[in-house]
């Protein structure tokens, strides 16, 4: 069954809808499912789940949610989504258990009844029930606004850049969250614009200007790159990204961390940038095979 | 209902939490209603006067005695040229210039009638009206002392002489206050209620909970009974602070009862509480809604009749002073208070405020969507 049917959804802002947001975008997602958006800051992300969660009209195309229309059942689609603003919006100056208990009422449930679900998330909370929502730090307001999500266990839940701001630690744990939740059999919609977490996906759709570059599972997509990629580090890393620049076997190449990733054009590009860097007589360079990631699909789609 | 009831819990839980706002709402009437009344005063008292005598005679020495003993004015200058004292009422340190000519007393005498000039600093045009219209009387009551003082007026008057006597109904002391601080009771809750509502809603939007509740299945009405409920007690609260204040401050007792006067209130909340949720619907921070409403607050308290009358206004003015809720509740209250109408004298202005409420509400309603 899918949770999450999107065809050829189209939204545009500004009077004379210049600007773009999303360009006709179809995709499925199915019960269940750890679904990641990946996609830089306006790519369309947040758009694309405020038309999901019922909050935004796209200009054209068609949605459904549990098998609910976004337009059409708005009512149902909001009895059984959870959704988590990039935003943190809970109110501030009602202690972290008022908010939890005033979003389990208005859902007609109570903490009581659902604790299984946000038991994980809540008891790392818990000892500050009393403290209000503005108090808490990052992480903590995160866990808080998870478990609002949560408290009248949607089959689907809308996490918009959950982890955007959030520490490294409290970053992981939170994909450990997730994790567990999917255990439960919730569908899972998450955007990020942190490459490094689409691998902790099912499967994820690259999206850019609005529109999606591709979707499939990060091993598939890691697996779609086909040509050869080297890593190259010098003491003179700008120089050498210049230089690299000008050559015609390069297909692209970009900073990656402390090293330069080179993308060849085919094969033979490996030696030939093997014997470029004898030639440049540099005892600093280090060379190497790199592994393609995410980040690496990501650029090279970007590109074409 | 349980939704409601929730929603309710939540919105008290907030307001309570919110000190500065509590704060407010019970000082800013109490201030409000002890000082401005004090100040806001149309009687004009310690008018500047500057004498220009010519004549230096008994007569006018009479006449300058005549007028500082009224009580309204100030003798601030007594010269012997009118240029000087013009110049004074230049630096602001005269407001009327009175100049008696020479020979007053003589022609006085001799012809039974003699001229005064009265030059008046026109730049505060209340003053200026009231001072010279106080001046002008107390001159033709001067005048009347001395004819009484030279002829024996026989019995039957061969002039004819209207004279006036008036007895001022229902303010028989002319207390001003009596007229002011029902019209600021009106303006404080009106204040209290479009401000609160549209900043509580703004707020919502600005914080971005909003968002959050527009995902739950909430209805309209609830989130929006939700947010009047609250605000609409505690207009409510507000009047009976600021009738009390009126009663132990200044011994105001309605002559009509209390129960008129709350269930006007009662309507009247939702009108202004209506108005403050159509702001918030048009605004999206809390300047833009502030702002909103300060502008449409200086129009009620000008065009309402708290401190002009609205039957000297020009046409155009009179028909905007209709469309202001402000106005009809000021002339309840007068009419309560004073006059001690009951609910089947202010039908009408009962079933117009209602007309506004179920205007605005209705309104807000239709423009708030819990999708954009």
């Amino acid at each position: 069954m899918l949770s999450v049917e999107v065809n050829n959804l189209i939204k545009t802002y500004g009077k004379k809808k210049e600007v773009k947001a999303l360009s006709d975008i179809s995709f499925s997602v199915p019960q269940g499912e750890l679904f990641g958006i990946i996609g830089p800051d306006g790519a369309g992300k947040t758009s694309l789940f405020r038309i999901l969660t019922t909050l935004l009209l796209a200009d054209s195309g068609k949605a459904s949610v549990d098998g609910f229309d976004v337009v059409k059942d708005y009512k149902a689609i909001r009895k059984r989504v959870g959704y988590m603003p990039g935003r943190f919006s809970l109110y501030q100056d009602l202690s972290v258990e008022e908010n939890l208990n005033f979003f389990a009422t208005i859902f007609n449930t109570s903490i009581k009844e659902n604790y299984d679900l946000i038991k994980d998330i809540y008891v790392q909370i818990e000892p500050f029930r009393k403290r209000k929502a503005g108090k808490l730090s990052g992480g903590m307001k995160q866990k808080l606004a998870l478990s609002c999500a949560l408290i009248h266990r949607p089959s689907v839940l809308f996490l918009d850049e959950p982890t955007t701001g959030v520490d490294a630690v409290s970053r992981k744990e939170f994909w450990e969250m997730l994790k567990g939740l999917r255990k439960e059999g919730i569908t899972i919609l998450v955007s990020t614009p942190y490459m490094d977490e689409a691998g902790l996906c099912d499967k994820v759709a690259l999206i850019q200007n609005g529109k999606i570059l591709s979707i499939d599972t990060p091993q598939g997509i890691v697996n779609n790159f086909s040509k050869p990629l080297m890593a190259v580090k010098s003491s003179k890393m700008l120089h050498l990204l210049k230089d690299l620049e000008q050559k015609e076997f390069v297909e692209n190449v970009y900073p990656f961390g402390e090293y330069h990733h080179v993308v060849m054009k085919d094969k033979s590009g490996e030696q030939l940038l093997q014997q470029f860097i004898q030639r440049r007589n540099d005892e600093t360079t280090v060379l190497y095979d790199a592994k393609p990631n995410i980040e690496d699909c990501f650029i090279a789609l970007m590109k074409s | 209902m349980r939704t409601l009831k929730f929603l309710l819990r939540k919105e008290f839980r907030q307001i309570f939490r919110d000190p500065a706002i509590l704060r407010l709402i019970l000082i800013m009437p109490v201030i409000q209603l002890l000082i401005l009344p004090w100040a806001a005063d149309y009687e004009i008292k310690k008018i500047k006067l500057a004498v220009v005598d010519h004549d230096h005679s008994e007569y006018s020495r009479k006449l300058i005695n005549k007028i500082t003993s009224a009580g309204y004015f100030i003798l601030t200058d007594y010269s012997s040229s009118y240029e000087q004292s013009l110049e004074k009422i230049e630096y602001d340190k005269a407001d009327l210039v009175l100049q008696i000519p020479s020979h007053f007393e003589k022609e006085l005498v001799k012809e039974n009638e003699a001229k005064l000039f009265m030059a008046i600093n026109a730049i505060n045009g209340v003053k200026a009206n009231l001072g010279g219209a106080y001046l002008r009387t107390i001159i033709q009551d001067y005048n009347r002392e001395v004819r009484m003082e030279w002829i024996q007026l026989p019995k039957f008057s061969p002039e004819v002489q209207i004279e006036v006597a008036s007895s001022n109904w229902f303010n028989p002391l002319m207390n001003y206050k009596y007229f002011m601080v029902p019209g600021i009771l009106v303006i404080l809750l009106t204040m209290v209620g479009t401000n609160l509502t549209a900043i509580n809603i703004v707020k919502e939007k600005e914080i971005g909970t909003i968002e959050q509740i527009n995902v739950t299945p909430i209805k309209k009405y609830h989130f929006i009974l939700g947010k009047l409920i609250p605000f609409w007690i505690m207009g409510l609260f507000v009047l009976t602070i600021g009738l009390t204040i009126a009663r132990l401050a200044y011994g105001i007792i309605p002559a009509g009862s209390f129960l008129t006067i709350y269930v006007f209130a009662a309507v009247y909340l939702l009108a202004v509480l209506g108005l403050g949720l159509l702001i918030s619907t048009y605004s999206v921070n809390q300047q833009q809604s502030m702002l909103l409403s300060f502008f449409l607050m200086m129009i009620f308290i000008l065009l309402g009749g708290l401190y002009t009358s609205i039957d000297s206004m020009p046409e155009w003015a009179k028909w905007i002073t209709r469309f202001n809720p402000v106005s009809y509740f000021i002339e309840v209250m007068r009419m309560v208070v004073l006059k001690g109408s009951s609910l089947a004298d202010i039908k009408f202005h009962l079933f117009k405020v209602f007309g506004f409420a179920v205007v605005f509400i209705s309104w807000a309603i239709f423009s708030y969507h819990k999708r954009s």
